[in-house]
């Protein structure tokens, strides 16, 4: 196990320290984000008796649109320094590269969504601080880094990568963003679908252990060439 | 290294044994035709018209097998992705293009035949309900399937590619389904169970389309080894180009 976790954190502990000198993916996805919820203040006309509806929207859809930023960085960065081939060269396994790579996208996203929700519920006024938020912001990070990191890893070899991501990206996650809105309707106005957010969450969490499997998998294919 | 594959080139293309247009495809071009011959004067001239819908209803009998080839393509794409994916041989890539290829356009009719129908019925073209969702996710999946071939920088990446989205989009489809299916019925009860369809049929109209089905099978099966053969051959004349290539650059480097 423990010979599995060190590349793993390693690779991690890369990024993040390329993070903290470059401070390209965190603050540029947030500053992204934070143009999205305004756009969609005007766009949608944000009144305090719309707002229980239309926020968990504007929200997701902001974390949703920083998130593929921030996931199309991820190789996009090994790529363009032909750094790729030499993580590739390093004798550990496909495996941890993979959990490696999608450790440093899921703390970047969770930065992100930390600094955004305050200033969401702020401007939105409602109090973002439940448990089940911030829980199915977390379950549902993970559905997005997991799946992210290997339609990065494939976008990012593609012609025209930056539209290549999303496209590949939005219709699988699907069911993840049905999710996270439903649930995060429940956690924020008092509207009377609390019943339905275990199920919510418990469909998030079986995408999740779904792709944990499958991605690495297939990650490992991908980056045999 | 090259004389091998230059070699490997020659039997491959001048062998006389594979011949294009197969039998099978022939015998598979007839049925078609005849069944689909005999499909059109079953639903227009023979299916009784239902009392409620009207003639409209009779979409039914091209809608309703234009969808089940449609999962069935999204399937034989699963299956033919896993195969490349295990044997890396092209002939499971081809399988699994072309079935996309097929799949796609048969969605695309599905989601077109759909609105056609539901507009008169039900007063509006399109509505949120599970199935239509699903399917229009499903449709998006594999156009970005097929993007995804076209934006490869070569055609082994793309098939490899492909293969992976092809095992995902299809694990995809059900978690999509279940989502999707919640989600609305949270929201509104659902109006149109299809599921009902089947009981409210009667007998010429369940033999109507079961024919219709038979026959729309028949034709999907057709343009699936059409499309195939024709993978195939765009595949001979590009190792032809290539070894005509590589015995040019022979002459020249002597």
């Amino acid at each position: 196990m423990k010979e599995f976790l060190r590349p793993v954190f390693l690779v991690t502990w890369k990024d993040i320290l390329l993070e903290l000198r470059s401070r390209e993916v965190v603050i540029a996805s947030m500053v992204f984000a934070i143009m999205v919820v305004v756009i969609f203040n005007f766009a949608l006309n944000v009144t305090p008796e719309t707002v229980d509806i239309l926020a968990p929207g504007i929200l997701w859809v902001a974390f949703v649109f920083a998130g593929v930023l921030a996931m199309s960085r991820a190789f996009v960065i090994e790529k363009d320094q032909g750094s790729l081939e030499g993580l590739l060269l390093c004798p550990v396994s496909r495996d941890s590269l993979y959990f490696g790579k999608m450790l440093s996208l899921f703390l970047f996203m969770t930065v992100v969504e930390a600094v955004l929700l305050p200033i969401f519920a702020v401007l939105f006024d409602f109090s973002a601080f439940s448990f089940t938020l911030i829980g199915v912001i977390l379950l549902a990070t993970l559905g997005f880094a997991t799946v992210g990191t290997l339609f990065s890893s494939i976008a990012v070899n593609t012609r025209s990568r930056e539209i290549m991501l999303p496209v590949l990206f939005f219709p699988v996650i699907t069911p993840v963003i049905i999710g996270a809105v439903e649930t995060s309707t429940g956690a924020i106005g008092s509207s009377v679908n609390v019943i339905g957010v275990g199920r919510w969450l418990q469909l998030i969490a079986v995408f999740d252990a779904v792709f944990l499997v499958l991605c690495p998998w297939a990650f490992g294919l991908v980056m045999e060439e | 290294m090259e004389s091998v594959r230059t070699a490997k080139v020659t039997t491959t293309s001048s062998s006389p044994a594979r011949s294009y247009l197969g039998s099978t495809k022939s015998v598979l071009l007839l049925a078609a035709g005849a069944f689909m011959l005999v499909n059109m004067y079953l639903i227009f001239m023979w299916a009784p018209t239902e009392a409620v819908m009207g003639h409209v209803q009779r979409i039914m009998y091209i809608h309703v097998p234009l969808a089940w080839l449609a999962f069935l393509a999204f399937f034989i794409v699963f299956v033919g992705s896993l195969m490349y994916l295990w044997k890396r041989e092209s002939k499971w890539d081809m399988l699994a293009s072309s079935a996309a290829e097929l799949g796609v356009v048969f969605t695309s009719l599905v989601l077109i035949t759909g609105p056609i129908w539901g507009k008169p019925i039900w007063g509006i073209w399109w509505t949120w309900d599970a199935r239509l969702t699903t399917t229009l996710v499903l449709w998006l999946i594999y156009v970005s399937y097929l993007m995804l071939r076209a934006y490869s920088s070569n055609r082994s990446q793309g098939a490899l590619y492909s293969a992976v989205l092809g095992v995902i989009g299809f694990v995809d489809v059900p978690i999509v389904y279940f989502a999707v299916n919640w989600w609305r019925t949270q929201h509104q009860r659902l109006v149109i169970g299809s599921g009902s369809l089947e009981g409210s049929l009667n007998a010429d109209m369940r033999t109507t389309l079961y024919f219709s089905m038979v026959a729309f099978t028949l034709l999907f099966s057709f343009l699936l080894w059409q499309k195939m053969s024709d993978k195939r051959i765009e595949e001979d004349l590009r190792s032809i180009r290539y070894s005509k290539e590589l015995t040019r650059g022979a002459r020249i480097g002597r």
